[in-house]
């Protein structure tokens, strides 16, 4: 019985180091390569010994697909391809790949420069790592062998970020990777066409929140950023590089220019300038409204947005920074926190989701004691707000995505348990499919039916569509044909162009019945009598009198013979082949209950 | 299927395909070759141009001289310029599904065909066709508008009289189907019925049919279609290059296994290598400059042009040019050199790699920092107050019947110090230039069209190895000035069938094969069998579905057993419908096994009517010369078994419906097609 498999090693009802490996018609696809931020130990990256234990991953592996370069999506991929040792092809679209390598270098620098990791992957291996990359554009059918095809969607979320359709055959399953049903100031939304595939896999990191209109939410951020700066605080936005970053510089630099206002906002890390690059040359991956007026005005090139140096931070007065990494687990943003975290004027904005473990998180559940390096406790003073600018699609977004892409099953990962349960029961109810959340190393198995394509004759199919016209509700007509199979290639013909084809003669099975009647008269005339009969019962058959004065129904002969011994009996031989069986047998007992008498 | 061809132009093509179930418009392109007969529009008051004397019929006739103007013994039309539309009375183009665009200069007919002719369906390109041909489109209008012209020439048209005019007026084809530009309204009415696609995307037409775009490595976002159903695929191979220029490499691999190749496209001017044109323009365009000259190269707004700016940038400094300024100067030359850069995944490998640095695919950004080069919507505002001498002017059209290319040519047409390069191969230069007649300035033929000759296109249908080749019939003869250059055909086995404007082709196809899908339920319940080494057959008794163009077969419904037997109805109550196809036999009976097991007693499944349950006891086998008759004296039935037939006689049809049960243990014995 075909199937298909998934089993996630990481993103199994939690969020950080996605990846999910799937084996359908005998492809196996590892979807996302990420590492999780919340740990510093092995478990930082998936579990690949799941797969190394029988033998080596470009063996096992037909390709690897990233969604998108957020590092919870790509980050081992060094140590998975380099340090594991994987050489098939990676998939990733341009933006990723043009992205992906610079993230994995920072990533690398604060586990190695800044936290003295050995053993971690090198820059050099990250430079061989995107060697194996193909880059992927957005709808196009990218053919990994001969069987195994995917194709990406636009996913909105980061730019570059997408969807994945992996398909062999009729059967196939869709990744989301991370995504957003709603257009944002410098993303569109994620789309997906009704592709109806097996399983659908889709993050839910959302997964029981609706929020509310973005509008309200981009309002709110405004008023207490302007607050914070009106009063003379200091406002610590932590963000990643590339995304919401983006987004949210967009929102208040127009806002500065409506209001005039002149406290400076700065931007961590050399990486902005160059990130505002690409989404210089990336347009198309931007919204409408961006790539329509890039030519008048490109959107990414800042005014009031400038670039920060470490010495900002002692500076006194009122100032907004953007620095990185989101969620306060290390870097720049945490360095600025410590020295900020004291004064009750300042105010952190978690723009996004923190995993558990970060500072972002244990700040967001209220600590307001964190114990740091070296024992030391850092009270928090500060004010602590949280907005949802993170691009993910809440619960309303991904019913409809459920909805647009019509999948068979859902498969639920990148979300807390707690709420996937809630998310399941809810995508069970209205859309009547099945719905799993597999932990992590769990592996659920799909049944499949997939069915056979095979080429029809025209000839036969035209005949038999010819026929369809008839309206017959009662019973459904049969099709008959002979499948010929020949190597891998299934032909379904007529059974004449089988026997001809593959040189077999037809046996012909021909019946002849006797049938005895009272009849005095001469045989000729018994054979009129006959075709008069038949002629009146069956309308719609074609009854014919030949010359020689035998009577044909159709194929069916008819002759009348005298009797051997009796000159008062006739006998009739109908005579039929097995193809005709129905008919013959009809008219065989039709004619044995006697012919009408002549009048 | 058939192919209806609209154009006659061999590199505007506009061809109108049916294949199965659908109609398909394979690009749109518009034939501006005709402006050639119009006067030129001036952007500024030209004495010259508004001087020259009306034209005279030889009798002195000059009812005509308000309309046609002479100049240097040619005859121009004074009016607003007019373009050679597709047929469209050939096909009826409300029936048209769909309509696939190749690249931006294939698609400027569009909006004539979605606006005028009650279109309805899609059209389909890439996003840089559809970025590109909207500039093209813009530039086109913008040119035309800002010229208004009160006059409209239509009395020359009338048949009788053009035949009195001289050439090439005379000559001109279907000018009743003339018409003027559209304007921008309905060229964003189009270009909303665009529906962008990638390479490689697979779109399904009504399920009959998927259409596939294709790098075709001309121009940014250029593309070959694949047209194909399961069985039969058509490639549509229009403007082509294998020169390694800005755009994506041409894919060739999926052009292979076609029935039917339509090759347009090709270059126009295949005795000239790209590659020494360009060195030709550079050098050409330093010695004028050098001399004090300025240098006029009429153009389109994207295309080539990004090529010979990334030339001049490499050569600039080493010929001494640095202090001279370039001008680009079109309504539409900054939304060109910004859309360039921002099509990376259409771009060449080399120029991929610059975006993941990350930095501007084409060094013109750097040309427009430093100053080098500067751009301008039109020769008013900004430009008049930068605009030094001398100075390289890329600007259009390349018709020189409209747009600033007008002005420069009046400007700098008197002096032999300049010089006009043309670089663009759609117009014949000589015919450009005969409205500016006489002129002093030097004028340079570096044609630079990058699309395929004639020896890549033999070694390329070499590779691909269609069936048939389907190609204008211009591609079919020598060009008529070099009738003995018989290289310069499509030289193909069997050859190629060549079309002209409003012909019918009927394409050489016969479709033998349809997919099917066969329910995972019914392929279990089939029973293949081995006929031959690696061959197997099935019987298949199905339910047809055709939905969508999709047909699936399914299992046929169980058979209402019957519950009570004296319940249901006799089957010759009801007149059997003979329409029903039974399945053929073949194999022969081997007689012994035959008369054995109708001698044995035990039947499966127990036939009801055979006497006491036991088999027949008076069977009587006498050889023929053919084969075999067995006789069942005591049932009077007689069965002549021969190797390709078997005929059985009998009394009793009952009889008759034994014997078939009979054969059923034993067609699995025998090789028997088709047997249940």
């Amino acid at each position: 019985m075909p199937e298909i498999r998934v089993t996630p090693l990481g993103a199994g009802q939690d969020v950080g180091r996605s990846c999910i490996l799937v084996s359908i018609a005998g492809k196996n696809v590892m979807l996302d390569c990420g590492m999780h931020m919340g740990f510093s130990d092995d478990r930082r990256f998936p579990d690949f010994s799941y797969i190394t234990r029988s033998g080596r991953l470009t063996d096992f592996l037909d390709c690897v697909i990233i969604s998108h370069f957020h590092l919870d999506h790509c980050g081992a991929l060094p140590y998975f391809s380099e340090m594991v040792g994987y050489d098939g092809p990676i998939y990733m679209t341009q933006p990723t790949q043009a992205i992906c390598p610079i993230l994995l270098e920072d990533y690398r620098k604060i586990a190695v420069d800044k936290k003295g990791e050995a053993n971690f992957f090198t820059s050099q291996m990250i430079k061989d790592c995107m060697k194996k990359v193909v880059a992927v554009h957005l709808h196009q059918t990218v053919q990994v062998d001969d069987e195994l095809e995917i194709k990406a969607y636009y996913a909105g979320h980061v730019l570059g970020a997408a969807m994945f359709q992996i398909k062999v055959g009729s059967e196939s399953v869709v990744y989301t990777g991370d995504y957003n049903m709603t257009p944002d100031r410098h993303l569109g939304a994620a789309w997906i066409d009704k592709c109806r595939p097996n399983l659908l896999i889709t993050e839910s990191t959302y997964a029981t929140t609706i929020r509310d209109s973005k509008r309200c939410r981009e309002r709110d951020f405004l008023k207490k950023v302007h607050e914070t700066v009106e009063r003379g605080g200091k406002v610590l936005i932590p963000v990643f590089a590339l995304g919401r970053a983006q987004e949210l510089c967009i929102l208040l630099e127009t806002f500065w220019e409506r209001m005039d206002l002149k406290a400076p906002i700065y931007f961590s890390t050399g990486l902005t300038e160059k990130a505002n690059h690409y989404y210089k040359l990336f347009i198309p991956w931007t919204n409408q409204k961006i790539r329509k007026t890039f030519v008048q005005r490109n959107m990414f090139e800042f005014k009031h947005v400038k670039a920060f140096d470490r010495a900002f931070a002692d500076s006194p007065g009122p100032m907004v920074v953007f620095a990185t990494p989101g969620m306060l687990h290390a870097g720049q943003s945490l360095q600025i926190f410590r020295k900020w975290a004291g004064n009750e004027k300042n105010m952190v904005i978690m723009p996004g989701y923190c995993v558990q473990g970060t500072v972002g998180h244990k700040i967001l559940s209220g600590q307001r004691k964190l114990e740091m390096e070296g024992r030391q406790v850092l009270e928090v003073k500060m004010q602590v707000e949280y907005m949802s600018f993170s691009a993910h699609a809440d619960a309303k977004g991904i019913m409809q995505l459920v909805g647009q892409a019509e999948p068979e099953n859902v498969l639920l990962v990148h979300g807390e348990a707690k709420k996937m349960e809630f998310l399941k029961q809810k995508i069970e109810q209205e859309f009547r499919v099945s719905c799993y959340m597999p932990a992590n190393g769990e592996t659920v198995t799909l049944p499949t039916s997939p069915s056979i394509p095979v080429g029809i004759s025209l000839g036969l199919l035209k005949r038999e569509l010819a026929q369809g016209l008839l309206p017959d509700s009662k019973k459904p007509r049969l099709l008959h044909g002979t499948l010929i199979m020949k190597d891998s290639n299934f032909r379904l013909v007529s059974s004449e162009q089988a026997l001809k084809e593959l040189g077999l003669a037809e046996h012909q099975l021909r019946f002849t019945c006797r049938v005895h009647l009272h009849d005095t008269r001469k045989e000729q005339e018994t054979a009129v009598r006959v075709y008069s009969h038949l002629k009146s019962v069956l309308k719609d058959h074609c009854v014919q009198h030949l010359p020689d004065g035998s009577v044909t129904v159709e194929s069916i002969l008819i002759q009348a013979a005298a009797h051997s011994e009796d000159p008062g009996t006739k006998v009739l031989l109908v005579s039929w082949t097995y193809q005709d069986e129905e008919l013959g047998s009809y008219l065989t007992s039709l004619l044995k209950k006697g012919l009408p008498q002549a009048s | 299927m058939k192919l209806y061809c609209l154009s006659g132009h061999p590199t505007l093509p506009c061809n109108v395909l049916k294949f199965k179930s659908t109609t398909i418009m394979l690009d749109c392109g518009l034939d501006m070759t005709s402006t050639l007969n119009f006067l030129p529009l001036p952007l500024v008051q030209s004495p010259r141009l508004s001087n020259l004397p009306g034209w005279s019929l030889k009798d002195g006739n000059a009812f005509l001289d308000k309309e046609l103007k002479e100049c240097s013994g040619h005859v121009f039309v004074d009016s607003v310029p007019e373009f050679c539309l597709p047929e469209t009375e050939l096909i009826d183009l409300s029936t048209v599904d769909v309509i696939l665009i190749s690249n931006y200069h294939c698609m400027m007919a569009l909006p004539y065909i979605t606006e005028h002719t009650g279109f309805t369906g899609t059209v389909y390109a890439t996003e840089p066709s559809v970025q590109i041909g909207r500039l093209l489109m813009e530039e086109l209008v913008n040119f035309i508008e800002r010229v208004p012209k009160a006059q409209s020439a239509s009395l020359w048209k009338n048949k009788d009289i053009q035949r009195l005019l001289p050439s090439p007026l005379k000559d001109a084809v279907e000018v009743s189907t003339w018409r003027r530009c559209y304007t921008m309204q309905e060229v964003n009415s189009a270009l909303s019925k665009i529906q962008l696609v990638g390479y490689s995307q697979k779109i399904e037409l009504f399920g009959a049919v998927q259409v596939t775009p294709l790098s075709s490595g001309y121009a940014l976002g250029s593309s070959n279609w694949i047209i194909q159903s399961h069985y039969e695929k058509v490639s549509y191979v229009s403007g082509s290059s294998l020169l390694t220029t800005h755009p994506q490499p041409m894919d060739q691999a999926s052009l292979k296994n076609s029935d039917v190749l339509i090759l347009t496209g090709l270059t126009q001017i295949p005795t000239a290598n790209p590659d020494s044109m360009v060195g030709e323009f550079c050098s050409n365009l330093s010695l004028t400059v050098r001399n004090g000259g300025n240098v006029l190269v009429p153009c389109y707004p994207s295309g080539v042009i990004y090529d010979l700016l990334e030339c001049l940038y490499q050569y600039i400094d080493s010929a001494g040019l640095s202090s001279i300024p370039f001008y680009f100067i079109s309504p539409v030359a900054n939304s060109s050199l910004e859309f360039s850069q921002i099509f990376a995944e259409w771009l060449c490998h080399n120029k991929q790699t610059k975006v993941y640095l990350p930095e501007p695919p084409f060094p013109h950004a750097e040309l427009i920092q430093t100053n080098k080069l500067k751009h301008y919507p039109s020769i008013h505002g900004d430009f008049s107050n930068d605009f030094r001498q001398p100075c390289v002017v890329f600007t259009g059209h390349p018709s020189l019947r409209f747009g600033d290319v007008v002005h420069f040519m009046e400007l700098w047409g008197k002096s032999s110090l300049n010089t006009v390069i043309f670089t663009e191969p759609d117009f014949t230069y000589l015919e450009a230039l005969a409205p500016y007649q006489p002129l002093a300035m030097k004028c340079i033929y570096c044609p630079i069209d990058t699309r395929l000759n004639f020896i890549q296109v033999s070694k390329l249908l070499k590779e691909v190895q269609p069936l048939h080749v389907v190609c204008p019939e211009q591609y079919t003869q020598p060009p008529p000035a070099q009738s003995h250059r018989i290289d310069l055909m499509i030289d193909c086995q069997p050859p190629a069938m060549s079309y002209r404007r409003a012909e019918v082709l009927a394409l050489p196809f016969k479709r033998r094969y349809e997919k099917i899908e066969i329910m995972p339920e019914l392929a279990d319940s089939l029973v293949p069998m081995e006929i031959k080494p690696g061959v197997s057959l099935a019987t298949v008794s199905a339910v047809l579905h055709t939905k969508d163009n999709k047909h699936i077969l399914q299992p046929p419904p169980r058979p209402a057993q019957p519950t009570g037997g004296k319940k249901r109805k006799r089957a010759s109550d009801d007149i059997p419908d003979c329409k029903v196809l039974k399945p053929l036999l073949s194999g022969s009976i081997p007689v012994e096994q035959f008369v054995q097991t109708l001698e044995k007693s035990t039947q499966h499944p127990p036939v009801p009517f055979l006497l006491e349950q036991h088999g027949f006891s008076d069977i009587k086998v006498e050889d023929t010369a053919k084969g075999h008759i067995v006789l069942l004296q005591e049932a009077e039935t007689l069965i002549q078994i021969e190797e390709d037939s078997t005929h059985i006689i009998c009394d009793n049809d009952e009889m008759l419906r034994m014997i078939r049960i009979l054969r059923i243990p034993l067609s699995s014995k025998l090789r028997c097609l088709c047997l249940k």
